[in-house]
């Protein structure tokens, strides 16, 4: 490393003591081929002793870079081009390397997003755990095993004995989480750095894991940099907010303000892509971000978010913009006070280039009058897809394991089915059966448009194939990465029975149905952004002109700002050709913007259906209630979560009676341990899963204003 | 460095040629560079043979047998006297028709298997997958003698019987390839848009696990100098008259204490040969992987 600028370090210490990290004008460049490109630019940050700073971007914007900088584990051809770091009041960037490894051992921790990565998987919990006292404080085997145990305690690890006996791959992926942060808070170090630490995990454990480490920060005081895309997660855990866009800190201050008032277009432009608490399609489109994050180092001279901005200026093109001081905040704009008023997207040149869509009335309709377009058959005319009792069971060595039972859905032409369940709920599972990627159990019946389905696509004639389609979870397996975007669609028209030049046409109409240009044909998947490849999923889903289309999180993979735009486009494809969505995410938000009604499914069962307002407004299963509790949202700031006990139960080994019973807040007895409930009617169209009656189940979360620390039902 | 490989969001020309960045990576690779170089060199004396020889390799010279290293003879003459210079040069001919073709035919045939038993998988897979366990068990050297003491040795049939015993091999490699492409979504598109099992293995999966192929095809071809030259030792292999190195080796290696030179320079050769190729093997496997 080269910097060596001690003696400013010397001078300021008594300064910088007070700082856990700080960063000043940290230039960071990374060497691609032969060329230099620079992916930090005069960051400067300051993290005060006991504070939690949240670092906010969308991929790409180097929020990994700045906390591998500050820990000096920058990849090999990246290094520090310019500024300091202080950790703890050491110069990061002069330290010998004996000082360095004493530095990482006590004053720095860091936590991944995989936390299955971050532990050894041939060790158990306890060793892995106790070799951090004894390598770092000194101690001996029975001492540091009981502070490991210790450790364990403190993360909330209901029993750390077990624990200690574990091997990583025996403890679910929130469990392993709280490993690796009780081994990172093991020497209590000065800064803690989590690097997106809740990405990989479902909304009720996220929640979990973000109420720990808050409440962990209160309580020991260390500082925190934690690192996310998703602001309303950071804003939930952190005292003060940076806002990074390609390289530099466009926007920093209070989290409540920058949330609640932000003052860079940028920050303005990416709160609003979030779908809303209770927001849905009807409402209008979602806004996005136009244009493309710019390539590392290739906008000197210039605003970096000149080319995406509406509010720019020729001086915003002429000239960087530096860092203004607005009073205990910054932001990198030439115009900050102008920022809250950002154009709303009508015409952004995005937007514009796509072909008109017909969205009859969707602006006019407010909350309840039903749109148009949305508008749902109540049963009358035949749906277009029908399961009964669809059901599917593994066997794992031997032991039958139930992935899905007995699903009875209907979906009407027209409509999305959202479909909501957490990890190991089964949602996959019954994608699969219906596009017959497997074969579901004997008794199964799947009926597409009155017909029924044969049990796999190999026995499905091409009609039947064409006509059920699923855009996949993440763009980079779903498309063949040796073909060209030409290819990839043209081999999905022959379906639709189209070549030579038809072929072509259509190829071309439908690519610029997607919005992508003719320019993207002749690339292959590497050479496209992920939104970009969702894309070419999503044309190759409507090649043949599908009636059914599987959308299996469609846009868990995505940054907010494209995830909005590729929200958009399913929502005008569907306006445009009728077609029925299967949605399933995780996100319920993003569930609720584009369903009309909603499914709850844990472990298989189908616990909750019905309209999407009637499943958000309540009566709620306590499953949905605690779902909806876990959402990270701002609007759940202040509000006191419902806590589900316990770990998900192996599929493997079902809870019997009510398969919810074994974490259920509400849990009534022994019936809910001996029967399963029948799903009663709890409004028009509306079903609940649950031995409590559906007018005593309630409303557990008022629709209404949210009050301050509401009690949490039935506790 | 996550944070850099996903942010290639304009996907513009920069990202356009990676055919020519892998070949600039291979120019600047010396591993590369240097096995080529060594290969290239008994390329050329392959396929120009006598015609650079300072001697005619063939000719007896029963007046200068077993003469030392000079002026006259580089390399010494062997027990006719034939000046071992020369034989060295035209020997790497026939080793160089028969390895690269007994190594294509491997790639080719476990390629097809690999792709076959990984992605049908079921009773197929775990039949072949277990034959193929059990002649690993065996010795390839002496499975391949038996076989051609079987069908009687020549150029052909050296070549048929060592691409038979590497095609197991190279299906092993291909099938743990074939079996990560296949849980990828894009092969489960293909079904679903009607494509059949012979498409999916050939147009999707196939050009996926190529380079690994390519790669596997190029360490085996270090094996495969090897093998030929074992089995030209033991006289299964290729056949007088040919200089080959490893008849060579055979015919003089019982004088190898006062007459060193007679096996020095073709066991050199054929040393020089394999390493030039695992050179070659392990610069490609570099830049395949960036």
């Amino acid at each position: 490393m080269s910097s060596a600028r001690t003696h400013g370090g010397e001078l300021e210490r008594g300064g910088a003591a007070d700082h856990a990290l700080r960063i000043e004008h940290l230039e960071v460049a990374f060497r691609i081929g032969r060329r230099e490109r620079r992916v930090l630019s005069d960051l400067s940050l300051a993290i005060r002793r006991g504070e939690s700073y949240g670092l906010v971007g969308e991929s790409g914007c180097g929020k990994s870079t700045v906390a591998l900088a500050a820990t000096r584990y920058l990849a090999r051809n990246g290094r520090v081009s310019g500024g300091r770091i202080l950790v703890d009041g050491q110069d990061l960037l002069s330290l010998a390397p004996r000082e360095l490894r004493r530095l990482r051992a006590r004053s720095v921790a860091m936590v991944y997003q995989d936390p299955g990565r971050a532990l050894n998987p041939s060790m158990r919990i306890g060793r892995q755990m106790a070799e951090v006292f004894e390598v770092a404080a000194g101690l001996g085997g029975r001492a540091a095993l009981e502070r490991a145990a210790e450790m364990l305690a403190r993360v909330q690890i209901a029993s750390p004995e077990r624990v200690l006996h574990n091997y990583p791959h025996e403890l679910s992926g929130g469990m392993q989480q709280r490993v690796v942060i009780a081994m990172a808070l093991s020497m209590n170090p000065a800064l803690l750095i989590l690097d997106e630490p809740t990405t990989g995990l479902d909304a009720t454990v996220e929640a979990e894991v973000l109420e720990l480490i808050a409440r962990l920060h209160a309580e020991l005081g260390n500082s925190i940099l934690f690192i996310g895309h998703n602001l309303p997660v950071v804003a939930r855990v952190c005292d003060r907010v940076g806002v990074l866009y390609a390289g530099e800190l466009v926007e920093e201050g209070p989290a409540a303000s920058v949330f609640a008032d932000p003052r860079h277009p940028y920050t303005v432009g990416l709160l609003r892509c979030i779908p809303g608490y209770g927001t849905s399609k009807n409402q209008g489109r979602l806004e996005t971000i136009p244009g493309f994050l710019p390539s590392p180092g290739s906008s000197g001279g210039q605003c970096v978010f000149a080319e995406r901005c509406a509010n720019a200026t020729g001086r915003c093109r002429s000239e960087a913009p530096p860092p203004v001081d607005l009073g205990g905040r910054l932001s990198r704009c030439f115009y900050p006070e102008r920022a809250p008023a950002l154009p709303r997207q009508g015409a952004t040149p995005e937007e514009s280039r796509a072909p008109p869509v017909p969205r009859g009335g969707a602006q006019a309709a407010q909350g309840g009058g039903p749109a148009a377009p949305y508008a749902v058959s109540d049963g009358a005319a035949p749906p277009i897809l029908r399961t009964r009792n669809l059901s599917k069971t593994y066997r794992v060595s031997g032991k039958p394991l139930q992935a899905v039972k007995g699903v009875s859905l209907d979906l009407w032409a027209g409509e999305t089915l959202g479909l909501v369940g957490e990890s190991g709920s089964g949602k996959s599972s019954l994608a699969k059966l219906l596009l017959g990627l497997a074969a579901p159990d004997a008794g199964s019946e799947v009926e597409l448009a009155g017909e029924p389905l044969p049990a796999l696509a190999d026995e499905r004639g091409f009609e039947q194939l064409k006509s059920l389609q699923i855009v996949f979870q993440n763009p980079g397996s779903a498309l063949n990465r040796s073909q060209t975007v030409r290819r990839l669609i043209g081999r999905a028209l022959r379906l639709a029975g189209l070549f030579g030049r038809a072929r072509e046409a259509r190829l071309r109409e439908l690519a610029a149905s997607v919005r992508l240009t003719p320019r993207h044909l002749d690339e292959k998947p590497r050479q496209l952004s992920g939104g970009l490849k969702q894309r070419v999923g999503i044309a190759r889903a409507f090649a043949g002109g599908p009636r059914v289309v599987v959308c299996d999180e469609p846009t868990s993979a995505l940054d907010v700002s494209v995830q909005s735009a590729i929200l958009n486009l399913l929502v005008d494809l569907q306006a445009q050709q009728g077609v029925s969505y299967l949605f399933i995410s995780h996100d319920l938000n993003v569930v609720h913007y584009v369903s009309d009604r909603i499914a709850v499914l844990y472990l298989g069962r189908l616990l909750e259906i019905g309209p999407a307002q009637a499943v958000f407004a309540g009566p709620h299963h306590p499953y949905t209630a605690a779902l909806l509790s876990a959402n990270p949202g701002l609007e759940n700031r202040g509000r006191r979560r419902i806590r589900l006990s316990g770990e998900l139960p192996s599929a493997l080994n079902l809870p019997s009676g009510c398969v919810f019973h074994t974490r259920c807040p509400r849990k009534l007895g022994s019936i809910c341990e001996r029967e399963e409930p029948p799903l009663a009617p709890a409004g028009a169209r509306h079903a609940i899963r649950c031995h409590i009656p559906a007018a005593e189940l309630g409303a557990a979360r008022p629709a209404a204003a949210p009050p301050q620390d509401a009690p949490a039902p039935g506790g | 460095m996550s944070a850099l490989s996903a942010s290639a969001a304009p996907p513009a020309a920069a990202a356009r040629s990676r055919a020519a960045e892998r070949l600039h990576a291979a120019l600047r690779s010396p591993t590369l560079i240097s096995g080529a170089a060594i290969l290239g060199f008994w390329i050329l004396c392959a396929l120009l043979g006598s015609r650079i020889t300072p001697l005619d390799p063939y000719a007896d010279d029963l007046l200068a047998t077993l003469a030392p290293p000079s002026a006259a003879h580089w390399f010494g003459t062997d027990q006719l006297g034939r000046d071992i210079f020369s034989r060295v040069i035209v020997g790497a001919r026939d080793i160089l028709i028969v390895a690269p073709l007994a190594t294509l035919l491997g790639t080719v045939l476990g390629t097809a298997l690999g792709l076959a038993i990984g992605y049908v998988r079921g009773a197929l897979d775990d039949t072949v997958s277990r034959v193929i366990e059990a002649l690993q068990a065996l010795p390839l050297v002496i499975v391949a003698l038996m076989a051609l003491a079987a069908v009687g040795t020549s150029n052909v049939t050296v070549v048929l019987v060592i691409g038979f015993v590497f095609t197991p091999l190279i299906a092993r490699t291909v099938r743990s390839a074939v079996l990560i492409e296949s849980e990828l979504d894009y092969v489960a598109a293909a079904r679903l848009r009607g494509d059949g099992t012979l498409a999916v293995m050939f147009i999707e999966i196939l050009p996926n696990v190529l380079p690994i192929a390519v790669v596997e095809m190029t360490v085996r071809l270090g094996y495969a100098i090897f093998f030929v030259a074992s089995l030209s030792f033991l006289g299964f292999g290729i056949q007088p008259p040919s200089a080959d190195w490893g008849i060579a080796i055979a015919e003089n290696y019982s004088l190898i204490g006062s007459y060193w030179w007679t096996v020095l320079f073709d066991a050199a050769a054929t040393a020089s040969l394999v390493v030039g190729v695992n050179l070659v093997a392990d610069g490609l496997e570099s830049v395949f992987e960036t």
